[in-house]
């Protein structure tokens, strides 16, 4: 794989920027591309991946730098310039129109005509054949995609890549969601791809697949480039130690009370398809961290043990009773609260007052006759304010005027006015400024110290190191790793999160 | 170079877990077998959509004969017919729009205003010709389909708000025009009024124009660019977008072609009829959208044929007027449609789901 240096990349982006509000997901990030090279694209969650395909396909138009087509620079106004220019990618999860059959799929917008504008349908589903044919699928063009696999659907974004004559073939986590076979399947068809000279950007979690089919790797971390090189003569540790990267954090010493009461216990949870066989326990005052990439299935699991998705096997034991399945108002009356992932969707009432909000969890104690008063709601919001430092204007603000972090912090209130046994928190400090984030954390330790169990989902490393006492690792439905405080370093977390598990921890 | 082996060892063992389905997958069973089975599966409940409706279609009919064996009079049939020609083709126009995801009450109010405008002419302009009037009828239609299509499409309004509010100000300035006045048959020519009327045997060649243009209709919707991209907007709009297609273009002609439509309903509403106030067309649209979703055109868009949608106009028509043979009070009319609508939903919705259920099980023991 020596060589490329003398070629021209096929597409190459050059320090390209951007950023969303204040929050750089790309600083100055490099990538080039050459023809015939099947190239990994790595980097922990957060570290600007997405971001660089979505500028790749013209969804987002960076803030600075450039993107070049063949030497040539060329600006993407819209994701039909970027097909246009031989860029097709593949996301995670594809974006095909259900009611249409696989052949108007892939043709769709760039139909074959035949006399008098007529569509091609004949013409359709040859091509689509001929495509399909040599990558061993059998995949019938007619049949409307409703229904079709994860697997099948990306082989109908791989005919429309290849019925394109892509230049350039990005495939977003690819694998996530398929069978060993269907991996193999995919393999095969990359192969075929870097035979007929296009160029494949291949983005995985997964480092095995990423030596097994890649020549070369860009390794990204905080929105930069940290390393882009040939994989021969790299190791999977140190793509690891490069994804990573960063000094580690300063992390509490608080110890969790070893002899707390268990308080929650999930046996054996298991719904098909998202999660398996997962069974663990959180004492009173730890804080038990649930690590894992995104996809892993750690939202899936919280939102099953509080009751808001059904689960096909196992149980959840609260304080040693049973928790009925689906039902989250049984939850929350066993002293569980939940502080979801995404706080303007389903944590807040945006509209509502930072009272209102704050009230919102504990109406039956504000109400007297069944009737809201509003005058008790306000004292009980601010007291709840000032025990959590909120920072606000007045009470009957509406919660959209705060900021991510004070946004937060309501959430908290919220349930912990209802003075948990439980808080499930799930992502507690995305998209919220550095000091913020502290405060949340200081607040999560302080619950724990007072007897609380607290369960933490969260993708970011350094946040989990930080206040776990013990760290569970997810891994595509099923926990791999439980982590001691002792054991937990963000190397074992990420090794155990993308299954290296020959990593030394 | 090998996918298989690799430094870090081979990759099927920690093989990745499908979403619908867990355990390593099998080689040996590829997923082909599956994919013909469910096509299969899927193509009989499409056709059943059109089939269901032509039987539910004649077992109305044999019912109401049963009972009351004038059901089936040329005269009859003849009444049934000319019934539906007109919320046939209002629903022809109203698929194109529901296709794509949108929706465009102000049918009836089109019709009413084309219906008076267009017959008025024939006493304002000594021997105009025919042609001339149908024509006046489609430009009025146009422009009304132009401003709805022109306010969703620009401005992005929802249609059901921009057809809500189109529905009321068409329908204002059909009254303020015709104030308390009316246009009647005596001011009509013999031969304008005979078109609907003028049969072949019990069917008006009428019936038979409108069912040409509907057979047109579905071939457009079927073999046109534009057409498949209007149940690629009301399919997926996020992947509509990323395949580059134009989407204001598309939905604003879509209401163009309803309003024009609603224009040429108008003239042949007041050729039916002779006598046209300012309540021409009233209500209309309610009926139009139940005849589109009774037809089995998905109300959220993407799937559906405009002969499916013309077949509900003919379902709800032959209802009506087998009410009005079988002396059952018209009363219940508005009662029957709305059965049907929620018959037909939520035959769509259980067929939905049950199909998702069966292929997700489908891939689990594919998987397994």
């Amino acid at each position: 794989m020596t060589g490329f240096g003398t070629m021209q990349p096929v597409l190459s982006l050059e320090e390209v920027s951007k950023s969303f509000g204040a929050v750089r997901a790309l600083e100055d990030a490099s990538l080039e591309l050459y023809r015939g090279e099947a190239h990994a694209l790595v980097g922990e969650n957060g570290a600007g991946k997405s971001t660089l395909v979505k500028v790749l396909a013209g969804v987002y138009r960076p803030d600075e730098g450039r993107l070049l087509v063949e030497g040539r620079e060329e600006v993407f106004a819209t994701p039909a310039s970027a097909r246009d220019a031989g860029i097709a990618v593949i996301y995670q999860e594809p974006t095909l129109f259900p009611d249409l059959s696989v052949a108007e799929n892939v043709f769709m917008g760039r139909q074959p005509l035949r006399s008098g504008r007529r569509v091609d349908k004949a013409a359709m589903r040859r091509r689509v054949e001929d495509v399909l044919g040599p990558l061993g699928v059998k995949l019938d063009p007619d049949r409307v995609a409703r229904g079709l696999s994860i697997a099948d659907q990306q082989i109908v974004e791989i005919a429309k890549a290849l019925t394109l004559d892509a230049r350039v073939i990005v495939m977003d986590e690819p694998t996530a969601a398929l069978s060993a076979y269907e991996v193999e399947r995919l393999f095969g068809v990359v192969e075929t791809l870097r035979n007929r000279g296009a160029a494949v950007l291949f983005i995985s979690h997964r480092l095995e697949e990423v030596f097994g089919i890649c020549q070369r790797v860009t390794v990204m971390r905080d929105g930069r480039r940290v390393l882009s090189q040939p994989l021969a003569g790299l190791s999977s540790d140190d793509l690891v130690r490069a994804m990573v990267g960063r000094e580690l954090e300063g992390r509490s010493s608080h110890q969790g009370a070893e002899g707390g009461k268990t308080v929650l216990s999930v046996e054996r949870l298991t719904r098909e398809g998202v999660f398996t066989d997962i069974s663990f326990e959180v004492r009173s005052g730890e804080i038990v961290a649930l690590a894992g990439l995104v996809g892993a299935g750690r939202s899936e699991v919280v939102r099953a043990v509080f009751g808001i998705d059904r689960y096909d096997a196992g149980r959840v034991l609260v304080a040693g009773k049973a928790l009925r399945k689906g039902s989250p108002s049984i939850a929350m009356a066993a002293g569980v609260g939940l502080v979801p992932e995404d706080r303007r969707l389903q944590g807040l009432v945006m509209e509502l007052s930072i009272a209102s909000n704050v009230g919102l969890a504990s109406l039956g104690r504000l109400a007297r006759f069944r009737l809201l008063r509003r005058a008790v709601e306000q004292r009980f919001a601010g007291e709840w304010s000032a025990r959590l430092r909120l920072k606000y204007g007045r009470l009957s603000d509406p919660v959209s005027t705060l900021s991510g972090g004070n946004q937060q912090k309501v959430v908290l209130a919220k349930w912990l006015s209802r003075e948990p046994r439980l808080l499930i928190v799930d992502e507690p400090t995305r998209g919220i400024d550095i000091a913020t984030k502290a405060e949340v954390h200081r607040l999560l330790v302080e619950l724990a110290r007072s007897g609380v169990a607290v369960l933490v989902v969260s993708s970011e490393t350094p946040e989990v190191l930080r206040v776990a006492d013990r760290v569970l690792v997810m891994r595509e439905g099923r926990l791999v790793a439980e982590l001691g405080h002792e054991e937990a370093t963000e190397h074992a977390i990420v090794a155990a999160a993308t299954g290296q598990r020959e990593v030394a921890a | 170079m090998s996918p298989a082996p690799s430094a870090t060892g081979p990759v099927q063992g920690r093989g990745p877990q499908p979403v619908e389905g867990h355990g390593a997958g099998n080689p040996g069973q590829p997923s082909s077998t599956l994919t013909w089975s469910s096509r299969r599966l899927l193509d009989a409940i499409l056709r059943v959509r059109e089939v269901g409706i032509v039987a539910v279609l004649v077992v109305f009919v044999a019912v109401a004969t049963s009972v009351q064996p004038r059901f089936i009079d040329p005269q009859n049939i003849k009444f049934v017919f000319s019934n539906a020609i007109i919320y046939a083709l209002l629903a022809l126009g109203e698929t194109v729009v529901v296709l794509s995801r949108n929706v465009d009450l102000s049918v009836g109010s089109v019709l009413g205003l084309s219906a008076y405008l267009s017959s008025d002419l024939f006493s304002q302009v000594h021997h105009i010709p025919i042609v001339a009037v149908f024509l006046a009828g489609l430009a009025i239609g146009l422009a009304c389909g132009a401003v709805n299509g022109a306010v969703v499409a620009v401005a992005r309004v929802p249609s059901l708000v921009v057809t809500l509010a189109t529905l009321y100000i068409y329908r204002a300035i059909d009254v303020l025009i015709v104030g308390g006045g009316m246009v009647v048959a005596s001011t009509l020519p013999g031969a304008f009024l005979s078109i609907p009327t003028s049969s072949l045997g019990p069917i008006p060649y009428l019936a038979i124009a409108v069912a040409g243009t509907v057979a047109v209709g579905a071939y457009v919707l079927a073999s046109f660019r534009p057409g498949r991209e209007l149940y690629a907007i009301g399919s997926n709009p996020d992947a509509a977008r990323l395949a580059g297609i134009p989407m204001g273009k598309r939905i604003f002609w879509s209401f163009v072609v309803s309003g024009g439509i609603a224009g040429l309903a108008g003239v042949l509403w007041a050729a039916t009829y002779g006598t046209i106030d300012s309540t021409a067309g009233l209500n209309y649209e309610l009926t139009v959208v139940a005849a589109v979703v009774v037809g089995g055109v998905n109300i959220f868009g993407g799937s559906g044929t405009v002969v499916g949608a013309a077949l509900g106009a003919l379902l709800l028509a032959t209802i009506n007027q087998a009410l009005y043979v079988l002396g059952i009070s018209s009363f219940w009319d508005p009662a029957i449609d709305g059965a049907l609508i929620v018959l037909a939903i939520s035959l769509d919705h259980w067929i939905t789901l049950r199909l998702t259920r069966a292929l997700r099980k489908g891939a689990v023991q594919h998987a397994t």
